[in-house]
């Protein structure tokens, strides 16, 4: 299945707009991209004429120009129709934005249409869905641009089921500062679905960490999913929703008791190395973690530096409750830091992990601290705890803690509240590579992210 | 490849919907697994000559094709010391709904696991290892993965429950016979996927491990609906 044509096209018809009003999803589809995207959009309507004195086409095959992708936003029971204009024009691939196929039960109709475009070779996200938000190439959500919070183009790729969710997610990635290279709402996923996704998101050169929001697959697809996700050469993450036991009918074994189709899931995942998330909170953590540190950390050793005692101690207890350990570090270790730190602390701090340097410490206190913890060799991850209002600490921590890490060659996680009188701080991190964490529990569950379980 | 006689137990068992224990069980023995001494038989005389040439306590069962989970039935006696106790479950069980047999078995000592297996909608077969016996719902400490197991399959499962201790050994115990184990998993998995279309799912409930052996002293397996 070639899906260049759909997530990277130079053209777009949008079939469906209406000429009588402005807030049709076809209408604002077109608008958006026509406006303010570079694909070249070309609106369609059987009626013909023109739209905002653009000329409207009254077919996908009367455009002059050859179209990569066509978004499809008519009433369900012409979809079948416009899907063979567009295969006989040549297009290369849909997004059916229409809904009123499986989901209201008429299976038959998105049946018609899935066998169709298969014995075309076309490719087509939906039907029932938002489609395809690929920033700086195009954007098929029936929302309009004013009130969407788009992330920045980033190395995240993101499949739902739901677009709904997906929205919702791309608001949280925004207030995180994590961008997305594509995020496509599949809808009731007739034709493209999540395995398919897979395989382009592993080629794509702009993605570093795919997430999924997955309601559930159709028999055996998940070890068909499983099997490439745990091939994929990058880290995939998933979040399940519907996980509560529906009504089991009548269980005859123990083992089918006991194996519910959400344990099922959630084990089989961790077998297969793909990190489950539990919210979107998590889901969220994770991607920023492992879109900076895909390679993960091989035992969850974390080392914690803080500011405050009790910094050093919430953390330490999230980490218990995750699954992280936060080992003793070597006497060696505590000697040579304590070497290094300014005089008027030495004897005020502890370096027993997690360290606390006190809100006395100063930059080279801290960088000193990172540097030496980084290289013990206890600790497979740094955990800097930031308390930014310590007199001490600059404006240039981010930076010169990032470079720390860089040099070292060992993961670290900051956390600094998120705040815009911080930004400076957030940004010398993750201007550089280093995970930023609103919340102390937030940074543990970016360790536990790079802990998820690796290839044997 | 399947063992010809598997195939006809299968076959035979079709109408019934579940493989009854001795069936089940010649299946795991034919795959060179290991089940306790047994005999089979109607005649008190014939189990008592078994119970006292095996030197140790027995257990008595009830086959009947009426009835899929014994212990909510009280068709099975754990425990037979004596003659005379032997003697009387006997009795009691062949008046039990469709008892068509009494299974007597030598009683084996050991950490109580279950292994099973489910065909799962979304992933097929899936492999269920954990802390096994009668309460096995309730403390529900249990591992799943996907089937086919590999041996590295088989030690996380082990670490990631509760009682792993009691598996690993604990406070001077011995645990149990790793290698045994391991083996048994891992070619029962085998065995699932070759089962893939005939099997919705498989209690080895409870599987009885020591530091020598890992003896299946249970086996239900139920049949996929036509």
């Amino acid at each position: 299945m070639n899906l260049k044509s759909l997530f990277r096209p130079s053209t777009m018809a949008v079939v469906g707009v209406s000429t009588s009003q402005d807030s049709h999803p076809a209408n604002v589809i077109y608008n958006k991209n026509h406006l303010r995207y570079p694909v070249k959009t070309f609106p369609v309507n059987p009626k013909g004429g023109s739209l905002n004195r653009e000329k409207l086409y009254s077919s996908v095959e009367d455009i002059p120009e050859d179209i990569d992708m066509a978004v499809i936003a008519v009433r369900a029971q012409f979809v079948p129709k416009v899907v063979e204009a567009c295969i006989k024009k040549g297009v290369g691939g849909a997004v059916i934005i229409s809904g009123g196929f499986s989901e209201s039960g008429n299976l038959q109709l998105q049946q018609q249409v899935v066998d169709i475009a298969k014995e075309a070779d076309f490719p087509f996200v939906g039907p029932n869905c938002l489609g395809i938000y690929a920033p700086d190439y195009v954007d098929t959500f029936f929302l309009p641009g004013e009130r969407m919070i788009h992330p920045d183009k980033g190395n995240i790729g993101f499949v739902s089921q739901s677009g709904g969710v997906l929205v919702d997610q791309m608001v949280k990635f925004a207030g995180q500062g994590i961008g997305i290279s594509l995020a496509v709402s599949i809808g009731n996923k007739a034709h493209i679905r999540e395995t398919d996704m897979l395989t382009w998101f592993e080629q794509d050169i702009e993605t570093k960490v795919i997430a999924f929001y997955i309601e559930g697959f159709e028999r055996r697809e998940g070890r068909e999913f499983i099997k490439k996700a745990e091939q994929c050469s990058k880290p995939v993450v998933v979040f399940k929703a519907g996980k509560s036991k529906k009504g089991i009918e009548a269980v005859s074994s123990h083992t089918a008791s006991l194996a519910g189709d959400y344990r099922v899931f959630s084990e089989i995942m961790k077998q297969h190395c793909v990190a489950e998330a539990d919210n979107e909170y998590e889901l969220t953590s994770f991607c920023e973690a492992l879109s900076c540190f895909p390679g993960g950390i091989n035992n969850g050793n974390v080392g914690i530096i803080s500011l405050s005692g009790g910094h050093g101690v919430v953390a330490a207890d999230a980490g218990e409750l995750y699954g992280l350990s936060i080992p003793q570090i070597e006497k060696q270790t505590m000697d040579t830091i304590k070497e290094k730190l300014s005089p008027g602390i030495k004897d005020i701090v502890s370096l027993v992990n997690p360290l606390d340097l006190t809100g006395s410490s100063v930059d080279s206190d801290i960088v000193a601290t990172a540097r030496h913890l980084a290289r013990d060799k206890n600790i497979d991850c740094i955990m800097a705890l930031l308390i930014p209002y310590s007199p001490g600490v600059s404006a240039d921590i981010g930076a010169k803690l990032s470079q720390v890490a860089r040099n070292e060659g060992k993961p670290m996680i900051a956390y600094v509240p998120n705040e815009d009188k911080y930004k400076i701080i957030i940004e010398g991190f993750e201007l550089n590579n280093i995970p930023v964490a609103s919340s102390v529990e937030g940074a543990v569950l970016m360790a536990k992210a790079l802990k998820r379980c690796r290839p044997c | 490849m399947l063992n010809k006689n598997v195939k006809e137990i299968i076959e035979k068992s079709k109408s019934l919907g579940w493989i009854l224990e001795p069936d089940a069980k010649a299946i795991m023995k034919f795959q060179g697994f290991e089940i306790p001494d047994y005999i089979l038989t109607h005649s008190i005389k014939d189990a008592d000559t078994f119970f006292k040439k095996s030197n140790s306590p027995v257990v008595a069962k009830a086959v009947s094709k009426k009835i899929l989970h014994k212990t909510e039935h009280q068709a099975v006696v754990t425990g037979i010391a004596s003659s005379n106790r032997l003697n009387s479950e006997m009795e009691r069980l062949k008046k039990l709904d469709g008892c068509e047999n009494i299974l007597v078995e030598q009683m084996v000592q050991g950490l109580e696991v279950i292994i099973g297996a489910k065909n799962d909608f979304q992933f097929g077969p899936v492999i269920v290892f954990g802390i096994g016996g009668t309460s096995v719902e309730i403390y529900n400490d249990t591992a799943i993965r996907m089937a086919p197991l590999k041996s590295s399959d088989v030690h996380s499962m082990i670490d990631s429950l509760k009682a792993k201790d009691l598996i690993t050994g604990y406070r001077g115990g011995q645990g149990v016979n790793m290698e045994r184990l391991t083996h048994l998993l891992v070619n029962f998995s085998n065995l699932i996927m070759e089962l893939e279309n005939e099997v919705e799912s498989v209690d080895l409930n409870p599987v009885i491990c020591t530091k020598d052996q890992c003896i299946i002293a249970d086996a239900r397996i139920i049949l996929q609906r036509p």
